[in-house]
């Protein structure tokens, strides 16, 4: 197949997966079943363009001019591949997951549930395909207002609540700040299209360059850098697939992958390095992953404590890229794919206990892993990667930043990153140990309480053999990204 | 540029298009009433309105690239006699006020049924016609009085169409004395200064008129005028302080009057401002840059913030339209200010984005009305599930609103902010983006009550007529066409800023 058909399929085929939910909403078996075969068949397309990249670049697609110089285009460059295939791939799992979840859990409206689900895979796609910012801020708009519906999805007052600060913090940080960043760029340069080595380089100095830049780091509101992190807990009101895929992979990711691709196709990180720029962008992430993390530890409930834990490892891609060297870039990318198998566990792990308990905080789960050893073994196995222990993949990623910290002499931040990966070890492994050596005297009764169905406890252990698995194949991983950071 | 002139002696039809785009509906509407035939009266309104559109389609085609049409009425030379002249500006604005009227007249059908006894029917097409060419004339005319003729039949019709809302809500009345008080106090404004200006000049012709105040510089009288006129269409544009008579004349108007005249009555009176700014007035006039800087473009900023800020508390979703037009309009006002070429084309873009924009909003609601009985915010809930198309092309026309990319609004909001920056004036860059964020909460007030609140319990709504749905969609899909096609947009845009900004061009 012609890489430039298979990205239009990688579109379209979620695209239709929203209109068959549609139409296919009183049989749920039929319903559920196409979609399940459209996520493998987005995923099989964006193997076939992995298997296509050896064969020479081809020319951009480009569908319509939107005005001189944009074009809605794409192409295909290993970050959003890599993206892609992480994302495509975890859709297949988590739509398994969420099958098992949404029916074990009797929730409602199942149809708009996977319709809007599969919309937003769709604008993922389009973000990672994007061969210019215009395309991409096009789809990161789409991405927002298709997961608008999932957050509110309980159609509760708090629900409602949550899903306004969504929208309120995605939509206004995206048109308030980074549409006049892009559209700025675009005045100075006259393009928006990626490339490597960047574009603003000679259009633009001084203080001028940490301004623009502080439009798109806080303009991209779904890297969550702080302050504008907070829609991120408040997305938590969503069900669980809904915090899995979106909220640990696809939304989180889209943000810090639009991050990465400002900071090395759009300023260029041989720039950013000589104007020195991202500097207050690098102490701004630190801020970020520490205190996140420390907020993390006061939460309770599992699953804001799994979104604050993301907030965190966010900043370590935005630290990756404000490092401006090419061993930050690398290593931010490479996180891009580690933290998503790891958080994407955790999560799928947090909804299992739900699905078997309707168990929302920590402190009641005291017990739990004896009864469900699977869940609570996949959930040690993400932990570890988050944490950033061998031989799980989140080792190599935390690695390489660490690298490109040293390589510029930025010992602050190396130690930075390592008080993190201790806080990550206070916050994330006492559920673990709870779970599975203590015992809690006042419990009631466990009788009846067992594993989640298999639906719901097979896809976080299967993303928990991944993290094993991204440990051995993180060299192929550095080879394939390396060209993003190696000049023409 | 390269400019074009036809002969005075027009041979063949085709040259005869400019009056042709005003003529069939005004003969069409008093045949209506000599007919009387109600069962003839629609497809007699339908068939005029669209015979005007095709024409003015076809003169936008000819004039897109550049340079304009000189059309003389019954050959008498301007400018003693009437000159029509057509180029990328007016074509553009024809395009939309015919295109506007065409696909809401079959909208019209049943929600006029509804809302309007039989008997009146015929009458009120006659004048739905009569406004028509009256907004139709006041752009195509190249002659200042033109204007005030053919900007008086648009609005006395437009009194009585928003009065025929009197048979739904009683405030319809009250509502069309304001604005015929208003209208009546902007036309004179307007009269007053043409006669200064004839006094000053002799003439009446646009043209003419921009070279003999060229030739002899500003004077007391030319300026009053300038102040008189500019006060005068500001009513009919209703800019910020001067758009009381604009909420109760959308809110109470039938359903489909509010969705023609928002889509378009106000467009036509921006682009009159437009014409006597830059055409018969300069930019090059001290005068007029102070005014734009220092009232329009305040006003303007006030427009766009004052306004969206009163939308947002509104809880009748007409009234929260009607607010938000007037925030629009403060875009375009803004766009005019910046007298460069981005910042023009960013306002005759907005013109059209945000025709049919509303237009596919009131239409929505109209439809909403029709089920529902009612545009306040307790009707309107839950909807999102019984009346489903609709409400989603209300989703996709408020997107439009907000601006979201991939829909029309996204582009001219761009070449505002684009026009902004090349002025270096970023700080109103910033503003532009700011005022957006307050049309995402008003959207999402209305987002928020069809979907996410259950319906009021003695509401029994079923998805509306598909006489009704099919205009709306084709609004909702042009919404969103316009926001990737964007070439018809973009080229009649910047031909009619350049042409604009170019100043007068003289008879020819």
């Amino acid at each position: 197949m012609e890489t430039n058909t298979a990205i239009l399929l990688t579109m379209l085929i979620p695209a239709l997966a929203t209109v068959t939910n549609i139409v296919f909403r009183k049989q749920p078996n039929l319903r559920d079943g196409i979609t399940l075969a459209a996520a493998v068949a987005t995923f099989l397309t964006v193997l076939t363009i992995l298997s296509n990249v050896g064969n020479g670049t081809t020319e951009p697609l480009v569908l319509f001019e939107i005005l001189p110089g944009i074009d809605i285009a794409f192409n295909v460059e290993p970050l959003g591949l890599l993206f892609a295939i992480v994302a495509s791939g975890l859709w297949i799992l988590t739509h398994i997951y969420g099958i098992g979840y949404m029916r074990g859990n009797n929730e409602s409206h199942h149809a708009r549930f996977f319709a809007c689900f599969s919309f937003a895979i769709s604008s993922v796609m389009g973000i990672a395909f994007a061969s210019n910012m215009f395309t991409l801020f096009l789809f990161y708009e789409l991405l927002t207002l298709s997961t608008y519906p999932l957050v509110a999805h309980k159609g509760t007052e708090e629900a409602i609540r949550g899903a306004r600060t969504y929208l309120g913090i995605l939509i206004g940080t995206s048109i308030g700040l980074q549409l006049v960043a892009v559209i700025w760029t675009y005045a100075i340069t006259g393009t928006l299209d990626f490339t490597k080595g960047g574009i603003l380089e000679g259009h633009i100095s001084g203080p001028m360059v940490a301004i623009l830049l502080a439009l798109y780091a806080f303009g991209i509101g779904k890297a969550a850098l702080m302050p504008f992190h907070r829609w991120l807990p408040a997305a938590m009101v969503a069900p669980t697939p809904v915090s899995a895929l979106l909220h640990a992979v696809a939304v989180v990711k889209a943000g810090v992958f639009t991050m990465l691709k400002v900071g090395i196709y759009i300023f260029g990180i041989d720039f950013l390095a000589e104007t020195g720029a991202s500097e207050w962008l690098m102490w701004l992430a630190a801020f970020s992953i520490i205190a996140a993390s420390v907020v993390a530890m006061t939460k309770d409930n599992l699953k804001a404590r799994l979104a604050y834990s993301t907030v965190s490892q966010l900043s370590y891609i935005t630290l990756g890229m404000a490092l401006a060297t090419s061993m930050g870039a690398l290593g931010g990318g490479m996180h891009i794919a580690m933290h998503a198998m790891g958080k994407i566990t955790l999560f799928m792990c947090a909804g299992s206990i739900y699905v078997a308990t309707h168990k929302t905080n920590i402190s009641q789960m005291t017990g739990l892993g004896r009864i469900m050893p699977i869940t609570f073994g996949a959930f040690l196995i993400g932990a570890l990667s988050i944490i950033g222990l061998p031989p799980l993949g989140g080792s190599w990623s935390k690695w390489l930043l660490i690298v490109g910290a040293a390589d510029t002499g930025q010992w602050v931040m190396i130690g930075v990153l390592m008080a993190s990966s201790l806080l990550n070890v206070a916050y994330l492994l006492p559920l673990v140990g709870r779970g599975f050596f203590l015992s809690d005297p006042d419990a009631e009764p466990i009788e009846g309480m067992a594993e989640s169905p298999l639906l719901v406890w097979l896809p976080p252990a299967i993303t928990a053999i991944g993290c094993i698995v991204l440990f051995f194949f993180a060299g192929d991983l550095q080879d394939f990204l390396s060209p993003i950071v190696v000049p023409n | 540029m390269a400019t074009e002139t036809t002969h005075h002696v027009a041979m063949t039809l085709s040259d005869h298009l400019p009056v042709l785009a005003i003529l069939v509906p005004f003969v069409a509407a008093p045949l209506c009433v000599l007919l009387g035939s109600r069962s003839l009266t629609w497809p007699i309104t339908f068939l005029a309105s669209a015979a005007s559109f095709v024409t003015s389609f076809l003169l936008l085609l000819s004039v897109i690239d550049g340079g304009f049409i000189s059309y003389h009425i019954g050959g008498w030379a301007p400018p003693l006699g009437i000159e029509y002249r057509v180029d990328a500006a007016n074509a553009f604005v024809l395009f939309l006020v015919t295109g506007i009227s065409t696909i809401v007249l079959p909208y019209a059908r049943e929600s006029v049924k509804s809302e309007i006894p039989e008997r009146h029917h015929t009458l009120f097409y006659a004048c739905f016609l009569l406004c028509l060419t009256g907004l139709l004339g006041v752009a195509v005319t190249g002659d200042a009085f033109n204007v005030f003729v053919f900007l008086e039949i648009s609005s006395l019709s437009t009194y009585v169409l928003i009065a025929q809302g009197s048979y739904r809500d009683r405030r319809a009345l009250t509502a069309a004395y304001d604005y015929l008080i208003m209208g009546t106090i902007g036309a004179t404004f307007f009269v007053i200064g043409l006669g200064m200006l004839y006094m000053a000049t002799g003439t009446l012709n646009m043209a003419d008129l921009a070279d003999r105040i060229a030739d002899q510089g500003a004077n007391r009288t030319v300026r009053a005028a300038f102040a008189f006129i500019v006060v005068g269409i500001g009513l009919k544009v209703a800019i910020y302080p001067l758009h009381l008579w604009l909420p109760n004349a959308y809110t109470y108007a039938p359903s489909a009057v509010t969705a023609f005249l928002a889509a378009t009555a106000t467009k036509v009176a921006v682009y009159v401002l437009m014409r006597f700014l830059f055409s018969v007035f300069q930019p090059s006039f001290l005068f007029e840059v102070n005014t734009l800087e220092f009232m329009i473009i305040p006003f303007a900023i006030l427009a766009m913030f004052a306004a969206s800020f009163i939308a947002i508390f509104q809880t009748d979703l007409k009234r929260l339209l009607a607010y938000s037009s007037i925030a629009q309009i403060g875009y375009m006002l803004l766009g005019i200010g910046l007298l460069n070429e981005s910042g023009v084309a960013a306002a005759v873009a907005h013109l059209f984005n945000h025709g049919i924009t509303k237009a596919v909003l009131f239409m929505g609601v109209g439809a909403l009305v029709l089920r529902s009985g009612g545009s306040f915010f307790d009707r309107i809930e839950g909807m999102g599930k019984l009346m489903p198309w609709t409400s989603a092309a209300i989703v996709i026309g408020g997107l439009s609103l907000i601006g979201v990319p991939g829909t029309a609004g996204f582009l001219s909001k761009w070449l505002l902010v684009q026009g902004a920056l090349e002025k270096g004036w970023w700080p109103i860059a910033i503003l532009v983006v700011l005022s957006s964020l307050l049309a995402v909460i008003y959207v999402w007030r209305i987002v928020e009550a069809m979907y996410l609140r259950s319906p009021a319990s003695d509401i029994e709504a079923k998805e509306a007529p598909l006489s009704m749905l099919v205009p709306i969609w084709i609004m909702a899909i042009a919404c969103i066409y316009f926001g990737f096609a964007t070439d018809i947009t973009l080229t009649a845009s910047h031909t009619a800023a350049q042409g604009l900004l170019a100043g007068p061009v003289g008879l020819h």
